[in-house]
């Protein structure tokens, strides 16, 4: 292992609902379920208007390789499939769902049957589970990688290093034996030499629950790692536990690695066991725009809304609400956007907390050099995308390695200058694409 | 519910700020002053309040004449100004040579290449290398303490540079508590001791660079004169250990990386022996710091480091 673990950023930790159990809310009279919920291309609808659903019915078709099914989180009744515009700013087609009241199970789920590598696989891919740490990737997707051959090592994040957000801390305490059936699972269908957990040194009580859960199997190795964000970056993450590191452009198969969160991985056990999709994820609502913090075990598709005011709802002075950590999250313009299935938490920052102050010039101090965890220099990005020749602006941007950025926060975070480098880095990537799809055509 | 603020994250941000960043170092600057005007008088008091006074009023001044938004709130002008005052000579009969060093400092120096984070050179360095060569009788002449019965007349470098007779020096104990000729701010080393651990402490400075300067002047004194009394001398008189904190630390004129930080320091120290040694001038620390100031920009470009994972352009 490194001894020089990346990723030194001190940030706090504010994980207040740490001790509380997820409580599963009241469900909603109503859910939109959006059909882009995963990196990849969206799902295609395949229920109409006045089509009667239960909990767990296939309503959206995984529409090509790197794509995800989506099910119904309610029983009850289709109302409408419409497109909205997502938080991000998307259209996306969402399948809007009067609910019965009754959250009954569809009737044709049963547990899958797996007996190979191919069995595990498409049982995954019929989950429709994504990567639940956050990025939303489709997880069968990354399993593929087994098939090359190329998989050494699985790395499981226990990392969560966003401030507020504690359901995998929860996951790993309360659904300690799916987690330990899911490691299981991985190890049986997938030939990696070892699987390493990664938690962070703020949760010595999960270290604790792991390490003993896998003390008898040599296979199975517990990394604590430094109090410090972002641990739970993929790149951070491989490195501080492997001593690998993921080459530019590359992908952790490239190392040997395929990357889970844990959270995934009790949930890839309780498929197994059940049948039942994703189709509840567990949140913490935090932050001091929320009256009561609590971790929320929602279906997917709620409202932020519903969710929140089940918890005892906002206070008066919320000024920001974030899927996601304050690191990484991202502001939503509408409380009535529903709950994805990579989304961890809903943060709700008071207006006291939301930065209004205005941005001064840079003095050069080399905080955010010495914070970025890619060793990248964020003081160039802004310095090329300046650059009024978009050929030299291009190659500036690519000479300085702009897409290494991951977007963590740390440059932005330690600036004193609330400089808004993060935002900065979107837009120098966005130039680039456009830049360089440009010269193609 | 209200309306929503909608923003790219992180959406929380450090407590830090520029105008802390500069509170802590007029902090740390405060022992340095303070031990200036005990051992200089209330002279060294004038020269002080002149230069911060000029410096804001000249920063106040150009952002309205430029119809700028105005600036001095960020504190940086007052940093300036009692970093130059406290390398100037504590002689109220210097007032106006004090003005022109700040003004030069401030106006032409900072706010013509575009205000804070700007600059290429050290403001306070460049406005003291001007009115030193301009006025060099006045401002080059070592004022002595006046608490104490000093009686080396010229500077300690300009003693050691014409091969200074048995006795001619104050005692190395002396030097350390500030007992002898030079400018307000500089010759008390252990004032400018504790405004280094304050800088460190509060994270402003990294604790290397100071020491890789004082490191470098004092080895290289050693080998050059082949006598550890000089070599401490060198470090204990002149600008040296006042420049360590101050002034090669400085963010705006400095390299961005931490290697480059020491670059930039180990280059600082060698020019300030060389000048030293073979130059005509006694003294060199503001002369390297000016001539580091210009290399910079390539120091930083040749120590950044290679991204983690990133393929060589």
């Amino acid at each position: 292992m490194p001894i020089f673990k990346l990723g030194k950023t001190h940030i706090p930790h504010r994980k207040n609902t740490a001790k509380m159990a997820a409580v599963r809310m009241t469900p909603p009279t109503q859910v939109q379920i959006s059909m882009a919920q995963h990196i990849g291309a969206p799902a295609v609808p395949v229920v109409k208007a006045g089509d009667k659903v239960f909990v767990g019915t296939l309503i959206g078709e995984a529409s090509g390789y790197v794509s995800a099914p989506i099910h119904s989180s309610v029983s009850g009744t289709v109302k409408k499939i419409g497109e909205y515009l997502n938080s991000q700013g998307r259209k996306v087609q969402s399948v809007i769902i009067e609910s019965d009241g009754e959250m009954s199970a569809d009737p044709s789920i049963a547990p899958p049957v797996i007996r190979s590598f191919d069995d595990f696989s498409q049982a995954v891919r019929n989950s429709g589970l994504v990567g639940l740490g956050g990025a939303g990737f489709p997880t069968a997707v990354k399993l593929d990688a087994e098939k090359k051959g190329l998989l050494k090592k699985i790395v499981i994040n226990g990392a969560e290093c966003e401030p507020y957000i504690t359901s995998d801390t929860r996951t790993m305490l309360d659904d300690t034996d799916y987690v330990k059936k899911g490691v299981e699972l991985l190890l049986k269908y997938i030939s990696a030499e070892e699987v390493v957990m990664g938690i962070e040194g703020n949760k010595p009580e999960c270290i604790e629950v792991m390490t003993a859960l896998f003390a008898d199997n040599d296979r199975v190795r517990v990394e604590k790692l430094p109090k410090t964000y972002p641990q739970g970056a993929e790149k951070m993450l491989i490195y501080n536990t492997t001593g690998l590191i993921v080459p530019e452009g590359g992908l952790p198969s490239d190392v040997g690695c395929i990357v889970m969160n844990v959270t995934s991985v009790a949930f890839i056990a309780k498929y197994a066991e059940t049948g039942m999709p994703l189709v509840e994820k567990c949140l913490t609502v935090d932050g001091s725009g929320i009256k009561n913090p609590m971790n929320v075990i929602a279906p997917i598709g709620a409202s932020i809304n519903d969710v929140v005011e089940f918890t005892g709802g906002f206070k008066d002075d919320v000024a920001k609400v974030l899927y996601g950590g304050p690191m990484m999250g991202i502001a939503v313009y509408s409380t009535d956007d529903p709950i994805l299935k990579n989304n961890n938490a809903i943060v709700a920052l008071s207006f006291k907390e939301v930065n209004h102050n205005a941005s001064n010039p840079c003095i050069h101090c080399g905080r955010c050099v010495a914070a970025c965890p890619m060793g990248l220099n964020p003081t160039a990005f802004a310095k090329a995308l300046k650059v009024d020749d978009k050929e030299d602006r291009a190659s500036r941007l690519e000479d300085a390695k702009i897409n290494l950025c991951m977007e963590c926060g740390c440059c932005s975070y330690v600036c004193p200058s609330r400089r808004p480098l993060v935002q900065n880095n979107r837009l120098a990537k966005a130039d680039l694409r456009e830049i360089r799809s440009a010269a193609k055509k | 519910m209200n309306k929503l603020v909608v923003s790219s994250s992180p959406h929380i941000h450090t407590q830090n700020s520029t105008t802390r960043i500069m509170l802590d170092v007029i902090i740390a600057l405060l022992p340095a002053a303070i031990a200036g005007v005990i051992l200089f008088g209330i002279d060294a008091l004038v020269v002080i309040g002149i230069c911060v006074v000029t410096s804001v009023l000249s920063e106040m001044i150009f952002n309205i004449a430029v119809k700028k938004e105005q600036t001095v709130g960020d504190l940086s002008a007052v940093v300036t100004g009692l970093i130059l005052g406290l390398s100037l000579p504590a002689d109220a009969t210097i007032w106006w040579q004090s003005i022109i060093a700040s003004v030069f400092a401030i106006v032409v120096v900072k706010c013509m290449f575009g205000g804070l984070g700007c600059n290429f050179a050290n403001p306070a360095a460049t406005g003291r290398i001007f009115v030193f060569i301009a006025f060099s009788t006045s401002i080059g002449r070592g004022v002595l303490p006046k608490i104490a019965e000093v009686t080396t007349s010229a500077t300690t470098l300009e003693a050691i540079k014409g091969g200074a007779p048995e006795g001619a020096l104050p005692s190395l104990f002396d030097m350390f508590l500030g007992l002898r000729g030079g400018a307000i701010g500089e010759t008390c080393i252990l004032a400018l001791i504790i405004g280094f651990v304050y800088l460190v402490l509060r994270g402003v400075i990294c604790f290397e660079t100071p020491l890789i300067y004082v490191g470098t002047v004092f080895v290289l004194s050693l080998i050059g004169y082949g006598s550890l009394e000089i070599a401490l001398y060198q470090i204990l008189s002149g600008a040296v250990v006042y420049a360590a904190v101050f002034m090669i630390t400085d963010y705006v004129s400095t390299p961005i990386t931490r290697t480059g930080k020491m670059i930039f320091a180990f280059g600082c120290g060698l020019i300030t022996f060389l000048i030293r040694f073979y130059g005509s001038y006694p003294e060199g620390v503001s002369f390297a710091l000016l001539i580091m100031n210009i290399l910079s920009p390539y120091i930083e470009k040749w120590t950044m480091k290679r991204p983690l994972g990133g393929k060589k352009a």
